[in-house]
């Protein structure tokens, strides 16, 4: 049996409380706190504890979806990604770069958020871009 | 947060969250802290502990005001008003900081005749805060060495939100609380990295680090970055791209990590919007409502299943780091990010790293300038962070605003979008529990957090259960001009009368179908979550 703790950020609010993910033979199984973390030192809130709970939860998607009719049918990344590509860059032509826009995400990391935008910005040419930091 | 970029130049939380813990003073509006941000709640408690006084001005007893020294329920969208009152007192009795106002502000003399006019006795009308209480709360903030103000949702989701926020900040700087450890102006953010995805530019009118897109300097400066034309005009922000669908403009969205469906006012409006647009993409880990409704899902990773960072609510850098491999087919989110971008046949996502991502934004980012992987793997850096040498900044506008010259907006009150009449008689306020988080697509898996509290609910206050003949734990129904769902009455008497309360966690029963979408404030854009008029309906009386 393999157990290890790494280090990491609460994904719940914006505390950014420190957590040791445990991960036993490559599965997460608990959260704890960071005891020396200078948020929370060795506290956590009841989400907190539980954080790693709902990464197994049923539901969770594996695989990229396309939309035939009115059902989602599994696809290839390659042909999902493509088909994505084809669609905005036909609509973008069609009708123009502001006929385009992303709802980006504060859930999501400052790395994925910065490449959301430039592809709205740089390749597809519109400031439509925004989160629900409002909501 | 326009209103404290109006007011200071910077929109972020003025001190870091440890700082809580040396104030003399802590008043908190809006903010159910102990639900919501438990352990910056615990730094507030060891404040108290260690002597300050805690002042909670909110229209529920929540558990933070139980704790507090001072609680006053004011009336629903009635903050301006109180703030002014405060302002008045204050100015009245000489407790203000002249010289901070002198040599630090702008803009005074006008905010002085407009608060002129709030008198004890007239804010008591608006706000229904006792003058004696308001006198008490205007002292004890004043005079106190370190006070500081916190903030959430419950100040912004207004039609005055704004107006709300830069009336905290006139009040900070009346009274010289800020640009010092434990005092400032501190809005609590909701969502782990709304901080940084608003850093990041996630929003409509700027570039990553807070710069205009409609500055030809900046952005000349991205164009060569980034290796093309960039448009000049000011981008649609969440809600007007929802009413662009409709009209028929917008023809494509990109939906990340959000579920609009229900996390946006009014969703009824939105899933029209959803069904009509012509082609939807969504990434995101589940089939959440929004998710449902796309062309194309693709799949992502929890925090769990890769690296990146988050900036939290203080400006704090912080990493997540991946633990195990995303499941199934899925990717790790920047990757997708960086396949779409190369499916678009652009060259500039050709990352190896999410660390290649950040020293790439880094480097186009003043207030991240000084900041790499290396460094936040041993130190604490907040934002501004400018260069390899810069500490970075824990607390904000020590020796001058980001803007220079601190700004005074004269602010009068203004009533809600939605006031209670015959109809709806009654006002209805929404929030979070403790134990489930925004749309609950996360929590509402999660077996511990279900555990204690899986259905929706209303509070009310008793007396007027009594008036309307319903008994706690009784289904009723909600309605507003929007829409109408069913829900079963919880009786609290820590609730103000006549003001009812929803969590808007459920799904099966979303407090959103009936909050009032159409009211936005005026600059932030955000719609009026946090007040509309509602009606309550006994059903057959049975218990849920």
């Amino acid at each position: 049996m393999e157990y290890q703790t790494v280090r990491t950020t609460c994904t719940y609010c914006g505390t950014g409380c420190g957590v040791l993910l445990e991960v036993l033979d490559g599965e997460v199984i608990g959260t704890l706190p960071q005891k020396d973390h200078p948020i929370n030192e060795g506290k956590l809130c009841i989400k907190g504890w539980n954080a790693h709970e709902f990464i197994y939860a049923d539901g969770r998607l594996t695989k990229p979806l396309i939309r035939k009719g009115d059902k989602l049918e599994e696809a290839s990344w390659d042909e999902a990604l493509q088909y994505v590509a084809k669609r905005f860059l036909e609509l973008k032509e069609k009708y123009g770069p502001d006929s385009l826009g992303c709802f980006s995400s504060a859930k999501c990391t400052n790395e994925e958020n910065y490449l959301l935008q430039k592809i709205f910005r740089a390749v597809i040419g519109t400031n439509n871009v925004d989160h629900c930091a409002r909501l | 947060m326009a209103g404290l970029a109006a007011a200071f130049g910077s929109g972020a939380m003025t001190n870091s969250v440890p700082e809580f813990e040396d104030a003399d003073c802590i008043l908190i509006t809006g903010s159910n802290t102990t639900s919501s941000h438990p352990l910056i709640a615990s730094r507030i408690m060891t404040a108290k502990a260690k002597g300050a006084k805690i002042i909670v001005i909110d229209p529920r007893r929540t558990h933070m005001a139980a704790l507090a020294d001072i609680h006053v329920k004011q009336n629903l969208g009635s903050d301006v008003a109180w703030i002014n009152g405060l302002m008045h007192i204050i100015l009245k009795e000489g407790w203000h900081n002249q010289s901070f106002i002198d040599e630090r502000t702008e803009g005074f003399e006008e905010l002085k005749k407009v608060i002129e006019n709030y008198t004890p006795e007239k804010v008591e009308e608006i706000t229904g805060i006792p003058k004696e209480t308001l006198r008490e709360i205007a002292e004890i903030y004043a005079k106190s060495e370190k006070s500081s103000i916190v903030y959430c949702m419950g100040i912004t989701q207004h039609i005055t939100g704004t107006d709300n926020v830069k009336s905290l900040a006139n009040l900070a700087m009346l009274t010289g609380q800020i640009g010092r450890p434990s005092t400032g102006v501190n809005p609590l953010r909701g969502q782990n990295n709304v901080q940084g995805s608003t850093d990041m530019a996630a929003i409509p009118n700027k570039y990553p680090g807070y710069q205009d897109v409609t500055s030809d300097e900046v952005r000349e400066k991205f164009e060569k970055a980034w290796g093309g034309p960039l448009s000049p005009n000011v981008g649609l922000t969440v809600v007007e791209m929802i009413n662009a669908i409709e009209e028929g403009k917008l023809k494509g969205l990109y939906i990340l990590g959000e579920n609009p469906m229900i996390s946006d006012p009014d969703s009824t409006h939105v899933e029209k919007a959803l069904d009509d647009i012509e082609f939807l993409v969504v990434q995101d880990i589940f089939l959440t409502e929004t998710a449902r409704k796309a062309d194309v899902v693709l799949p992502g990773s929890s925090f769990a299943e890769k690296d990146g960072t988050y900036t939290g609510t203080d400006r704090r850098l912080q990493k997540i780091r991946k633990a195990i491999e995303p499941l199934g087919d899925a990717k790790e989110d920047w990757e997708i990010l960086c396949l779409v971008g190369k499916a678009m046949g652009s060259k500039g996502f050709d990352f190896a790293s999410p660390s290649e991502v950040f020293d790439e934004l880094a480097e186009l980012t003043p207030i991240y300038h000084g900041i790499d992987y290396d460094r936040i793997e041993h130190e604490i850096i907040h934002w501004p962070c400018r260069d390899k040498d810069d500490p970075g900044s824990p607390y904000l506008h020590k020796d001058g605003f980001a803007r220079g010259k601190g700004l005074f907006t004269a602010i009068e009150y203004k009533p809600p979008a939605e006031l209670p009449d015959d109809e709806y008689p009654h006002q209805l306020t929404t929030g979070r529990l403790p134990f489930h988080y925004h749309t609950g697509t996360m929590t509402r898996v999660s077996p511990s957090l279900t555990h204690e509290v899986n259905e929706a609910f209303i509070e009310l206050h008793p007396e007027d259960a009594k008036s309307l003949g319903v008994r706690n734990g009784e289904k009723v129904r909600v309605s507003s001009r929007r829409g109408s769902i069913e829900v079963k009455v919880m009786l609290t008497p820590g609730i103000k009368k006549g003001v009812a309360f929803i969590p808007f966690h459920f799904v099966e029963a979303a407090a959103n179908r009936l909050t009032n979408a159409a009211a936005l404030d005026p600059i932030a854009k955000i719609p009026e979550y946090k007040v509309c008029a509602i009606k309550i309906e006994k059903l057959d009386g049975r218990e849920a």
